[in-house]
């Protein structure tokens, strides 16, 4: 054995290789006499309450219901449930409960899903409680075998004392009968002063099998039998499969069948993937494209602009005095259009599932930001019963949003079901990635700010036309038609609130839905509204001659939490202090999935055209850190997944279909693209704020206003490339 | 038919020859470690070595790969200790996701072969591979550590 693979990750490595095979965490019931049922894990040992197992052998495994893609939220609540626990550290490893499972047991692990930077907020609560249960009834196992108050016992590193005596006894020893207890009906957390756990930078859980190549991504699980898939949906989005000619490629090696995919999409499947693509690419197919095939990015670009004249109907999102009148009467006015395009995830494992299905059974291995909806498009798509499906997550190659949908799960159950028997792994082209995506919605905004005699800002409207998510993906979450999330970074107030005070506000949206499928994309709407905002805000600046931290500051009395992490970074970039010689800075703020953040950047410019970054300073509160060295981490991230969209990313519209095909026309920054991130965390409790999302707002209106400090020039469109502007 | 060797050991594969390298080690060798990100030699996920450089196997065909000595992430280490970028990842926790760092690992080795003390420049060049999470800085910082070890 390797002596660099630690026990627990071989453990963890085993976890999920016997759940890619289909055994998964067998869950059995013990019904002893006269007490509750002992629930038992696969290798039988007990659970003490449904987040934490303990083997006799001391191991701790703590149960996942959220999804790891990256973001490294498996290490952070593993890191919750410990703390309450009072257990090893080392001795921890994790393990996914199926949805299947989940639904079993009446939800008991609550809810999956894993996107809006909530894996760790909104499950931080019951995991908690969940390892102070497990704690609470481990130290009263043991004082029952001492015949002592569990009230004279206390529990650190898994070791319970008991402090008269001196006794002590672990985790592993009385697991047995503290599973067969009933838990406390109450428990009380610790006070955040007391955590040693949470809050520190420990080494994430699952980074062993990644250096190895041993860990299991969806496209690399195989099973008995297997065979692969390869799909093409028809190119414009809601346009149909017409016909196919099979015959053309019947002699092709390895190629087993051809089949229909709903009415939209054709797969080939053959013994290899690499014979199933280069099949598929040779048949021969028909597509009924519809009207959608007439829209074109130009099209689009004309149907949002009209959404900008103040007599199309908008819905309000955020309002305050009369600034329609207030700017009509206005000493001086400042107006800027701007937009925002489509945007793929473009994750580094293209989308792919693996199902098996049977007359009474169906299965799916896959990455998902939410297991429990992916378990119910294999209901849905195989039409058995939720008892005889269910969902083996594995590591997914990134998610950003796009995994939280679920689409390429019903596409793989939809081809096993032609082939009984036969587990179907399909796996998308990078082709068929950027041609299917769940794009960033797009967007235009027209800005007007009016300012009175002393320069003195007095009104804003901020009319926003575009595309909203939730019509399309959630439309029972629209209220009476509007999108309140359309309104994230701009909203009245909430988990993303606007920042400043204007006595006359505006803030409104003119839906318009173009045919592309939106979807969720890190940052999801905070991306344009901080870029709309925060541009436009450096612009006002301008017209007021004020310098742009400045001018913000005066308008942020009243949000002290957005303005410290401003002023954090307008600290730690040194504003109050020239940049180098030919560096010029640009700073912004935003509020996002419940946290406050702020980014500034220094940028040199060559020939108007060619911009190196040398700083990115990025500061966010989101209340508790559980994991510094992993929010480090999910700054940086954010930042590249953001100026990789400013400067080359953008999907555009020909003939209903996206034009992007792959990274060489959908490009991704480079390591010598991108500075380190120099993070000021200023983290002021009180309250669970998000972290892998918030700060992608800010990285591109930091840049676009460092652009203009360096050139005069504003820049209110994305993305870069288009303008000629690049990486010097 | 043809034979490939990867870590050392031959494979005879039943494959036409112009199947890219990449596959024949996923599908038919069925060593998984080496990644698609592209297909299309843009994206750096299915770098493995040829005869000791790095080189991005999508874009290599089995024909031309066949005589030479093809490593990939699963022959990096050398029985039980592992490859020094690998022990310098795992101590920077480098991985996000982890999909881009078999090919990323793969180059960094190539890079440090060559230049054992790469300067930022250098590994600015060499090291041209996406990764989506946006690990750069940690590759970077590991780099740095392996070389001044
Ligand atoms: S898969 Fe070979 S470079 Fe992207
Ligand atoms: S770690 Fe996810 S793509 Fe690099």
């Amino acid at each position: 054995m390797n002596k660099h693979f630690s026990p627990t990750m071989n453990r963890r490595a085993f976890v999920i290789g016997t759940a890619a095979v289909g055994a998964g965490l067998a869950i059995g019931l013990d019904l002893p006499f006269g007490g509750p049922a002992v629930v038992r894990a696969a290798d039988g040992s007990p659970e003490i309450g449904a987040w934490v197992v303990i083997r006799p052998d001391d191991t701790v495994v703590i149960r996942i219901a959220r999804s790891e893609m990256g973001q490294g939220s498996l290490t952070g609540l593993a890191q919750l449930v410990a703390e309450e626990l009072e257990c090893d550290w080392t001795k921890v490893t994790t393990e996914y409960p199926t949805p299947g499972q989940s639904v079993a047991r009446k939800r008991v692990w609550g809810d999956f899903s894993t996107g809006g930077s909530r894996g760790i907020r909104s499950s931080q609560d019951y995991v908690r409680k969940g390892g102070a249960t497990a704690r609470v009834m481990l130290i009263q196992a043991a004082a029952d075998a001492w015949k002592v108050p569990a009230s004279e016992c206390t529990a650190a590193n898994s070791v319970i004392t008991h402090t008269l005596s001196g006794r002590t006894t672990t985790y592993g020893k009385v697991a047995e009968a503290a599973a067969k207890l009933t838990p406390p009906a109450e428990v009380k957390l610790k006070d955040p002063k007391d955590w040693k756990l949470i809050g520190k930078g420990v080494k994430r859980l699952d980074t062993v099998d990644k250096t190895t190549g041993a860990m299991i991504y969806g496209a690399d699980i195989k099973l008995p039998g297997m065979l692969n898939a390869a799909i093409k949906d028809c190119p414009v989005f809601g346009g149909k499969l017409k016909s196919f000619d099979e015959a053309k490629i019947a002699g092709l090696k390895g190629v087993k069948k051809v089949v229909k995919v709903g009415d939209t999409a054709v797969a080939v499947v053959a013994d290899t993937w690499w014979h199933a693509k280069t099949a598929l690419e040779a048949l021969p197919i028909v597509w009924d494209e519809g009207d959608n095939a007439k829209v074109s990015s130009a099209s689009i670009a004309k149907w949002l602009a009209e959404g900008l004249d103040d007599a199309q109907p908008a819905y309000v999102g955020n309002k305050n005095g009369d600034a329609k009148a207030a700017i009509a009467g206005a000493a001086k006015k400042v107006e800027a259009v701007y937009s925002y395009p489509y945007q793929n995830h473009a994750t580094m494992e293209p989308m792919n599932a693996t199902a098996l299905y049977t007359a009474d059974k169906c299965e799916v291995w896959c990455g998902t930001q939410n297991g429990e909806a992916a378990f119910a498009a294999v209901l849905e798509a195989s039409g058995l019963p939720a008892e005889k499906c269910d969902v083996h997550k594995v590591m997914p190659g990134g998610g950003f949003g796009r995994r939280g949908q679920t689409d390429y799960v019903r596409q793989a159950v939809m081809i096993a079901k032609q082939m009984p028997g036969t587990p179907i792994k399909l796996l998308w082209s990078r082709e068929e990635d950027m041609a299917h995506g769940r794009y960033h919605p797009i967007t235009q905004c027209k800005m007007t700010g009016a300012f009175d005699a002393n320069n003195n800002l007095i009104a804003l409207h901020y009319r926003l036309s575009g595309q909203s998510i939730l019509f399309s993906l959630r439309p029972e979450a629209l209220q009476n038609g509007m999108d309140p999330a359309a309104f994230q970074g701009v909203a009245q107030s909430g988990e993303a609130a606007f920042g400043y005070s204007v006595p006359n506000l505006l803030i409104e949206h003119a839906m318009r839905n173009p045919h592309v499928p939106p979807g969720f994309w890190r940052g999801v709407n905070v991306n344009h509204n901080a870029i709309y905002m925060e541009c436009f805000m450096d612009e006002l600046a301008q017209a007021a001659g004020q310098d742009p931290l400045e001018f913000r500051r005066k308008l942020m009395g009243n949000h002290p939490k957005h303005l410290a992490v401003l002023n954090a970074v307008a600290e730690k970039i040194g504003w109050d202090t020239p940049a180098p010689q030919g560096v010029y800075r640009g700073i912004a703020q935003v509020m996002g999935y419940g946290s406050y953040v702020a980014g500034a950047a220094e940028i040199s410019v060559t020939d108007g055209s060619k911009i190196k970054v040398h700083r990115i300073v990025a500061s966010t509160d989101p209340g508790y850190i559980v994991n510094p060295a992993q929010v480090e981490r999910q700054i940086a991230g954010s930042f590249v997944y953001g100026l990789s969209a400013l400067f080359y990313g953008g999907c555009t519209v020909k003939d209903g279909k996206i034009e992007q095909t792959n990274f060489d026309t959908y490009n991704s920054m480079r390591i010598n693209e991108m500075p380190k991130v120099e993070s000021v965390m200023v983290p002021s409790g009180g309250f669970w704020g998000g972290v892998g999302e918030p700060t992608i707002g800010v990285a591109a209106p930091a840049v676009l206003n460092a652009y203009f400090a360096a050139t005069g020039k504003r820049i209110r469109s994305v993305p870069l490339r288009d303008q000629n502007i690049t990486f010097a | 038919m043809a034979n490939l060797t990867i870590n050392g050991k031959t494979f005879t594969l039943d494959i036409e020859p112009e199947t890219p390298l990449l596959w024949a080690i996923r599908e038919n060798a069925g060593l998984t470690g080496t990644k698609y990100g592209c297909g299309i030699a843009q994206c750096g996920a299915c770098t493995v070595h040829m005869d000791g450089v790095a080189m991005r196997s999508c874009g290599v065909t089995v024909s031309e790969a066949e005589g030479k000595k093809i490593t990939t992430i699963e022959g990096l280490a050398s029985g039980d200790s592992l490859h020094k970028v690998q022990e310098a990842w795992i101590a920077q926790d480098v991985p996000q996701c982890g999909y881009c760092q078999s090919g990323m690992i793969m180059a960094v080795a190539a890079l440090l072969n060559e230049k054992p003390k790469p300067t930022d420049a250098d590994i600015d060049e060499a090291i041209t591979n996406i990764c989506r999470c946006g690990t750069f800085a940690q590759v970077r910082e590991a780099i740095h550590t392996i070389a001044s070890a």
